[in-house]
């Protein structure tokens, strides 16, 4: 009787539900305006408003059934606005609209793991099919879309893939707040970003699509239904980061606890900022371009037509004003990572506060000026290049700065190689290889050898899986034991890296060869002379594959089965979380915490940072 | 509840001067691998000798692995050193490092030396490119040009689904699939698309430019001595990219002159079978391509 209570209520399976509804009331509906045929997948090809009417009829039936309509519609009735959704107890809660920021942390941390590893199996399958030169496994759409899959699903879920999980969970703790600016809105970008992987996933029923993540136009055009999946997964992705974007800035300007100053803060939430405010400006380019593409491709508008009058140039400059801060939506919180860990295991206070920061909003803005530095091959603007080469090269400063203050905080410290400390080491070397393999595709004459093949795609796994994954993974054996309560396993963990580092080098780095050898990105076949390199290359992907089935093996293992209690403060951290009780209640903190410094006194005294408001202040 | 200060005692200080340590060994290594690195890694990059472009980027990548060769260096060094030297040792209580929070001298230099890098870099890069292209695609309107370009030998290059056409309007039009150049010649490629955008990139002469519908997108290349070189599509352009391939070869002019009249023989053989199409009511076929060279893009 209560099972089938709980289950009738708004959560994920009513949303499945009328998810599923509406996008066959969407589906029909579409039918009916163009006077069509309704024959089930038949006309898809060439019927693509069905397909968009369908999907947004499934969004919103989705939302729905998840709850999103109840509080704007008892808010129009004259009820008095309330935070009801928060108050659900126990599992339930994960499934469904709940607006305790720990909980939206935990159901990201979960949402972006699945939808990871399905990029991940994309990647897998992408290596089987290059253990030989001609194409052998998968016909050539079919590669194609596996191609655009992994790149898609990597790039668009994984922008948050720092601030969904850790960023919710920790930004309101670390500025002594009880919840997010925007709960409601918090939870929305959840359930956005979990419908827009599904409507990803899904485009396999519609042909899947063959441009790639960059979608470029008139391909992007051209192309058969699966392609409108595409559109509206990234579009639903770019709301989805505005949202999360507008509520992190509007959280850490307005919410901060007393004496929390802006040089008090922890260093991971300036990296928040910075992302937040690329997320805030650029996602919203993205959306409108992807409108355009929309628009082409269902009112035959001429937007990237140049037998028209549009120009493909067009959708590549609006796709690089959004893709070049993209990249640095991905980087950042990595770098932030990096940095706030460094201090709790070299026992040392973050050295250079202000240069840091300033490292991270220099790269936040300089990642406007940059984006046609993807063109530099592709005629538009040629006399632009030296400009564009020059504002490239100068974010290594700010990123050098990144470098220098992580490193002078290792100087001298009493360093601990814990499983997220060698994650955290693990991305200088990464981001160091990632780094200065940029510096060629910088360089207009040495990017005209390696632009487009093999060396850029080298360049920015090492960059991105290199440096927002292995953080990604250094925040997770970091904080999910004081998000669940339970230990991580450390051997197994420390099995977890050192198979990821090394196979995870062994399969980019020589793709560097590979590309300045002539393979181009996104072939299907390459040169027989290139086999031996592929080959490795391909195997080296496959073990990696397994090193995240070991993590996946440690998270399933440590959490459901071994259930070994975390310490409330296992790293002896003197941030903030980390004196919280484990779990966390649900309102944070009995009183709102008052701040004296930042949190990385180490070997400054036993003074804390901050107490509880009401009681003297401890520092002298 | 009350916060716990996690205070631990603070590790004993040394007196070793381990700044000086880091810097010389990263000196000395540096003026060992730097080069090392130069003279017996340098001439394997590619694109390789085929062209004076090709030969200009092999030059660049040169340039630009030595320079990176002291920062790699620097932070081999300062890991291995660091980590070596100031690691907890096992089973020991947890203790705390020094609290250095800041020191204005070391990021001031660290400030001067990257700018100063990064500028030598901006600048080395812009001479390099403005001298003569670099083989790069430019646009309808290249600001970066060889010496004798206005005497260079015009090809245009047209990439469709899924192969690229040459073009050589000095005879008169003719059309090949594969694309022939005259060897030691100036030779100025003006390359646009029929439908989506490609990227024609010949490997081994170092030449790559993105392919744009209604757009013409020059790139110039002076050939060297015969040779063969691969062309492949660089970007995605949908089904069969993977299968966008083909040779071209570089000739001495003797037997470039000899595949001119036998290309221009076949192009006059098949033409009135390409115009009858039109006459039986079919699509036209072109002779000439948009754009016009000079058309202004974007």
């Amino acid at each position: 009787m209560t099972v089938a209570r709980r289950l009738l209520g708004f959560n994920l399976l009513t949303g499945a539900i009328l998810g599923v509804v509406g996008w066959y009331v969407g589906w029909f509906g579409a039918h009916a305006i163009h006077g069509l045929s309704i024959e089930y997948f038949a006309d898809t090809d060439y019927n693509e408003l069905s397909v968009y009417l369908a999907y947004i009829g499934g969004v919103v039936g989705f939302l729905a059934g998840l709850g999103f309509l109840n509080y704007p519609l008892a808010r129009l009735r004259g009820y008095p606005p309330s935070l009801r959704e928060k108050e659900g107890a126990g599992v339930g809660r994960y499934f469904g609209l709940c607006t305790d920021h720990k909980v939206v942390g935990i159901q990201y941390l979960w949402g972006i793991g699945l939808f990871f590893f399905i990029g991940g199996l994309n990647a897998m399958l992408i290596r089987t099919e290059l253990l030989r030169p001609s194409h052998q496994v998968f016909p050539a759409g079919t590669y194609l879309t596996i191609v655009g899959l992994h790149g898609t699903m990597m790039m668009g879920i994984m922008s948050s893939g720092i601030l969904g999980p850790f960023a919710n969970y920790l930004i309101p703790i670390m500025i002594g707040a009880r919840r997010m600016a925007f709960p409601r809105i918090e939870a929305l970008t959840f359930w956005l970003l979990m419908a827009a992987g599904a409507i990803l996933t899904t485009s396999v029923f519609f042909g899947g699509f063959p441009t790639g993540w960059t979608g470029y136009a008139p391909l992007q055009t051209e192309a058969n239904a699966g392609m409108d999946n595409y559109i509206l997964f990234f579009a639903l992705v770019g709301i989805s980061m505005t949202l999360l974007g507008l509520n992190m800035i509007a959280t850490v300007l307005t919410m901060r606890a007393p004496g929390l100053t802006w040089t008090r803060l922890p260093i991971f939430v300036w990296g928040v900022l910075s992302t937040a405010v690329l997320m805030v400006l650029a996602a919203p380019v993205l959306v409108a371009t992807l409108a355009m593409g929309a628009l082409d491709r269902t009112a035959q508008t001429s937007f990237f037509n140049a037998a028209a009058g549009g120009s493909s140039y067009l959708y590549q400059n609006l796709f690089w004003v959004f893709g070049h801060p993209e990249v640095y939506i991905l980087a950042l919180p990595g770098f932030a990572i990096v940095l706030e860990l460094l201090p709790v295991f070299a026992r040392k206070p973050l050295w250079g506060y202000r240069l840091s920061v300033a490292g991270l909003l220099g790269v936040s803005l300089l990642s406007w000026f940059v984006w046609q530095h993807h063109l530099f091959v592709s005629g538009i603007n040629g006399d632009l290049r030296p400009f564009y080469m020059l504002s490239t090269e100068l974010i290594s400063i700010p990123t050098g700065f990144t470098f220098l203050c992580g490193m002078m905080t290792l100087w001298r410290g009493n360093i601990r190689f814990t499983v997220p400390m060698l994650f955290c080491l693990a991305w200088f070397f990464n981001f160091l290889i990632g780094g200065l393999s940029g510096v060629f595709l910088s360089d207009v004459p040495s990017d005209v050898t390696s632009h487009g093949s093999f060396f850029s795609m080298a360049h920015f796994h090492y960059t991105i899986m290199g440096g927002l994954i292995f953080t990604f993974f250094a925040a997770i054996y970091y904080w999910v034991p004081k998000m669940t309560g339970w230990e991580l396993n450390e051997r197994l963990g420390k099995i977890h890296f050192w198979t990821m580092f090394i196979f995870f080098n062994s399969t980019f780095f020589p793709l560097f060869i590979a590309g300045f050898e002539g393979q181009p990105r996104r072939v299907v076949t390459y040169a027989h002379h290139l086999q031996f390199l592929n080959d490795w290359v391909s195997v080296s992907a496959f073990c990696l594959g397994i090193s995240m089935l070991i993590f996946l093996f440690n998270l399933v293992w440590s959490l459901a089965f071994a259930k070994k209690p975390a310490e409330a403060n296992p790293w002896s951290s003197r941030s903030i979380e980390f004196q919280l009780p484990s779990p966390v209640p649900v309102h944070n903190f009995d009183r709102i915490p008052v701040f004296s410094s930042d949190p990385y006194g180490y070997g400054e005294g036993p003074v804390p940072n901050w107490v509880p408001a009401g009681q003297p202040a401890g520092r002298e | 509840m009350a916060a716990e200060p996690n205070a631990a005692p603070a590790r004993p200080s040394d007196s070793t001067n381990h700044g000086m340590r880091v810097v010389v060994a990263w000196l000395v290594l540096s003026v060992i691998a730097t080069p090392l690195v130069a003279i017996f890694v340098g001439p394997l990059f590619p694109p390789g000798n085929a062209s004076a472009e090709g030969q200009g980027q092999v030059f660049d990548n040169q340039v630009m692995t030595a320079f990176v060769t002291p920062i790699l260096c620097l932070l081999a060094v300062f890991f291995a050193y660091g980590l070596i030297t100031f690691h907890a040792r096992r089973n020991e209580a947890i203790l705390d490092g020094p609290p250095l929070r800041n020191d204005s001298q070391i990021q001031l230099l660290w400030v001067v030396i990257t700018t100063t890098m990064v500028l030598f870099l901006a600048g080395f890069g812009t001479y390099e490119l403005l001298k003569d292209g670099s083989g790069g695609g430019q646009g309808p309107s290249p600001i970066a040009l060889p010496a004798h370009h206005q005497d260079a030998f015009e090809v245009q290059v047209i990439g469709q689904q899924w192969q690229f056409t040459y073009r050589y309007p000095s005879l008169g039009g003719v059309e090949s699939n594969q694309l022939i150049l005259p060897a030691h010649t100036d030779v100025a490629l003006h390359v646009t698309s029929l439908d989506v955008i490609h990227s024609f990139w010949a490997v081994e002469l170092g030449v790559k430019a993105d392919a744009n519908p209604g757009v013409d997108n020059v790139a110039y290349v002076e050939t060297k001595n015969p040779t063969t070189f691969h062309v492949r599509c660089a970007e995605l352009c949908g089904l069969w990219h993977g299968y966008m391939y083909n040779n071209g070869r570089v000739l001495d002019p003797g037997p470039w002159h000899s595949w001119a009249t036998q290309a221009a023989k076949l192009y006059v053989a098949i033409k009135p079978y390409m115009d009858k199409q039109e006459a039986d009511g079919g699509a036209p076929y072109a002779h000439s391509y948009l754009p016009a060279p000079d058309r202004r893009a974007g």
